[in-house]
């Protein structure tokens, strides 16, 4: 099962590595990862995806308590805890002007913003659970997408379950 | 008190009560090097190879249960330290390893001798620092000892750049007792509902079995754990790294279990309905089969480390929390109450154990000429009465040690048993006899292994180190031998040695003593005569029995209960 798993750690040189490698090192899967220092600019959030059985996934979140560097974590699913996901994505398009009217209806159904624009060219940004992202992407033909960006999938427990030091 | 960074260090190890530093300088640690000859205050032991070092520390920490520190340079010297801090990783052994690095100016230019230390160390440390600043230095240095020796002990190195040692560069230091970090709290005292748990099936088991790992030596938990067995009655079976914390010689202990365990050991595992597993981490070499490992038993597993609570059999009543602390708190409820064990089914349960141990599993034939390596290891129990500190390499003569001597006490039993590192031996005697001047060392090792770190023959003449070699030597890489000829229709390929050092000369060219023997008849009086020079380190070359095989031994995917033993010519 797909698991969304929050992570605060010391926002230190080495520590995103630590968890890197031990994803590696003990062949567990990651699906995304991301991260950035949180208000308190000593911690970072990490937000990782992952997928396995109940026994991997308990022994993913042992490990990564184990590490040294982990203030806290939090398993999104765990139990059936309610959660919300964003995700977001920059896409880079082909925009001939006989295409433009199609780009722009597709930008306000999936409510996007195109923030550049140049004469052959659309960008997208678009926010939203990750397969709202991918359901854009199919609406393009591959030949018309020049480039796309994704964050990776960012968590954060519904309620006020809050995950802080 | 203002001091440079490499002041820092000679101090801050002194006020840490480092007694030994076991090291070898080099361009990236000149500094601190400088510092410490002009401290002279911690001890340090030049080795002949940085992986000795480590392993001396290593054996240091193992046989009195305090940090093992080891001081390297950069790049090869780090490096060279990789195979001693793995070791410690895997057997969960308190260390601090301080590695030069390059100066921060130049890190990440391949400069000279440099190496990416905290990035190589990653994955076999339980945690690792690169010290930026000298001002974090002293802070660093704490958090070290403080994560190596608390929790789920292990190794941690420090990476320390150049210009972070620079003496001409000082700033005020003060020694902190102790240290807390909001990221790091490990766990000690045992859930009290789930050590109620465990008492229930205690009380209600029919076929219980106490099994034993490091992580009661690593505890100090020997004295709880005697009481607590003898107390309920069990059976008691030890993995490798935990022989010595409960008695051998003690009637309730049914010897090594696993790969190379006793028949009773094994037998009592396959049908016991309850397994109590004590700082014992379930290993492949433990379990055998998983899907055919002790398929009767409620399993009760007391560690100190979530991690290894089912992580490769699901356990039904997981304890997390310090062994010692845990079993304690089980001795002084069972006090409370007045509820004992089933003695009706204990009777029947040792009863069918006392069948089992009827096989004599242990039995080899002792009337041959050729010697037998068992028999060697069962002559140097008698001749050092069971008291001596044994480290052993790795391979048939570690299994032969883990067998045949009877250890009592723990900590007596220095051995890499996680890793399975050739060449451990000989630098964690020299740790272990630092640390025990006055005390008995023998390093039981094989013609393979010894040659591994054979270069420490030279630190021992530098230091005085009267340590015994008990060198198994059938030409042979043993073990490989016995796959080879078990799984691979006797193909022996590379484990055979050819040209083996004449040992005798060699020990006599580093300025010790050398024996050799190649007769039964003749073991015990040259072991005698070894342990009676008292100042001396002897190498006694063992020439034994060729073919000889590790019984009994459980092939890989079988169950605890499909043992191979000995074929009945061997057992006369």
């Amino acid at each position: 099962m797909r698991h969304i798993i929050s992570i605060l750690l010391e926002n230190e040189s080495g520590a995103l590595s630590r968890v890197a490698g031990l994803f590696s090192a003990r062949a567990y899967n990651i699906e995304s990862l991301t991260v950035a220092p949180t208000e308190d600019p000593t911690l970072s959030r990490m937000t990782l995806v992952t997928n396995g059985s109940d026994e991997i996934i308990e022994q993913i979140t042992k490990q990564l308590n184990k590490l040294v560097d982990v203030v806290k974590l939090n398993d999104l699913n765990v139990n059936g805890a309610k959660h919300i996901e964003r995700e977001m994505m920059l896409i880079k398009v082909k925009a001939p002007v006989a295409a433009r009217d199609e780009i722009m209806r597709l930008n306000s159904i999936f409510r996007g913003n195109i923030i550049d624009v140049s004469e052959d060219s659309y960008t997208v940004e678009l926010t939203g659970p990750s397969d709202k992202l991918d359901a854009f992407i199919a609406a393009f033909d591959c030949d018309s997408i020049l480039e796309t960006v994704r964050s990776g999938v960012m968590g954060i427990a519904r309620g006020t379950n809050a995950l802080h030091v | 008190m203002e001091l440079s960074g490499s002041e820092i260090i000679a101090q801050f190890l002194k006020d840490e009560d480092v007694e030994y530093l076991f090291g070898y300088p080099g361009g990236a640690v000149l500094h601190i090097y400088d510092a410490l000859f002009k401290a002279d205050e911690v001890k340090h032991i030049l080795v002949r190879h940085e992986q000795a070092a480590v392993h001396a520390a290593d054996g240091y920490a193992r046989s009195t249960g305090k940090p093992g520190v080891a001081l390297v340079t950069s790049g090869p010297g780090m490096t060279n330290a990789v195979t001693g801090i793995a070791t410690a990783h895997l057997d969960s052994i308190p260390l601090v390893v301080l590695t030069g690095q390059v100066p921060t100016a130049v890190i990440g230019s391949d400069a000279f001798q440099e190496v990416d230390s905290v990035g190589i160390s990653r994955p076999c440390v339980k945690h690792n620092f690169l010290v930026n600043d000298v001002k974090d230095l002293a802070d660093t240095l704490k958090k070290a000892f403080y994560v190596a020796t608390t929790g789920r002990p292990g190794p941690v190195v420090v990476d320390i750049p150049k210009d972070v040692t620079d003496p001409k560069i000082k700033i005020p230091y003060t020694y902190k007792p102790s240290i807390t970090m909001r990221s790091y709290n490990p766990v000690t005292k045992g859930h009290p509902n789930q050590i109620k748990k465990a008492l229930e099936l205690f009380f209600s088991a029919k076929k219980p079995v106490m099994y034993t790992g490091g992580g009661v030596v690593l505890s100090d938990a020997s004295q709880s754990l005697t009481s607590l067995v003898q107390r309920l009655g069990f059976p008691i079976t030890s993995t490798l790294m935990g022989l010595g914390a409960y008695p051998s010689t003690d009637e309730q202990f049914l010897g090594m279990l696993g790969m190379h365990g006793t028949y009773e050991a094994n037998m009592a595992m396959h049908e016991t309905d309850v397994l109590i597993a004590i700082g014992a981490r379930f290993d492949d070499r433990v379990t055998g089969h998983l899907e055919k490992f002790c398929p009767y038993a409620k399993i009760i597993h007391i560690d100190i480390d979530p991690s290894s609570i089912s992580k490769t059999v699901k356990v039904d009543v997981p304890i997390v929390g310090d062994v010692d602390d845990v079993l304690t708190t089980m001795l002084d409820m069972l006090k409370e109450t007045d509820r004992t064990p089933d003695k009706e089914a204990l009777k029947d349960w040792w009863k069918q154990i006392k069948q089992w141990r009827k096989k004599n599993c242990l039995r080899y034939n002792k009337k041959t000429k050729v010697i037998k390596p068992q028999y060697v290891i069962e002559k140097l129990y008698e001749v050092t009465k069971g008291e001596a500190f044994i480290t052993s390499d790795v391979g048939q003569h570690q299994m032969f040690a883990a067998q045949y001597y009877k250890f009592d006490k723990p900590r007596q039993w220095i051995n890499s048993g996680g890793l399975g590192t050739m060449g451990f031996g000989l630098p964690a005697a020299m740790g272990v006899q630092l640390a025990h001047l006055d005390k008995t060392v023998a390093c039981v090792t094989g013609e393979g292994s010894i040659q591994m770190n054979i270069q420490e023959l030279a630190t021992c003449m530098q230091y005085q180190l009267p340590i015994k070699i008990i060198n198994l030597n059938n030409q042979y890489l043993g073990m490989v031998r016995q796959w080879q000829e078990f799984f691979y229709e006797g193909r022996y390929a590379m484990s055979y040695m050819d040209s083996i050092p004449d040992f005798v000369k060699l020990a006599e060219s580093y300025g010790h003593v050398g024996m050799r023997i190649d007769q039964t008849s003749d073991v015990e009086g040259a072991l005698k005569k070894a342990f009676a020079m008292k100042d001396k380190l002897v190498f006694i070359d063992f020439m034994t029995n060729r073919e000889e095989n590790v019984y009994p031994m459980i092939a890989a995917g079988k169950g605890q209960h499909e043992m191979e033993l000995a074929p009945d010519s061997e057992l006369v």
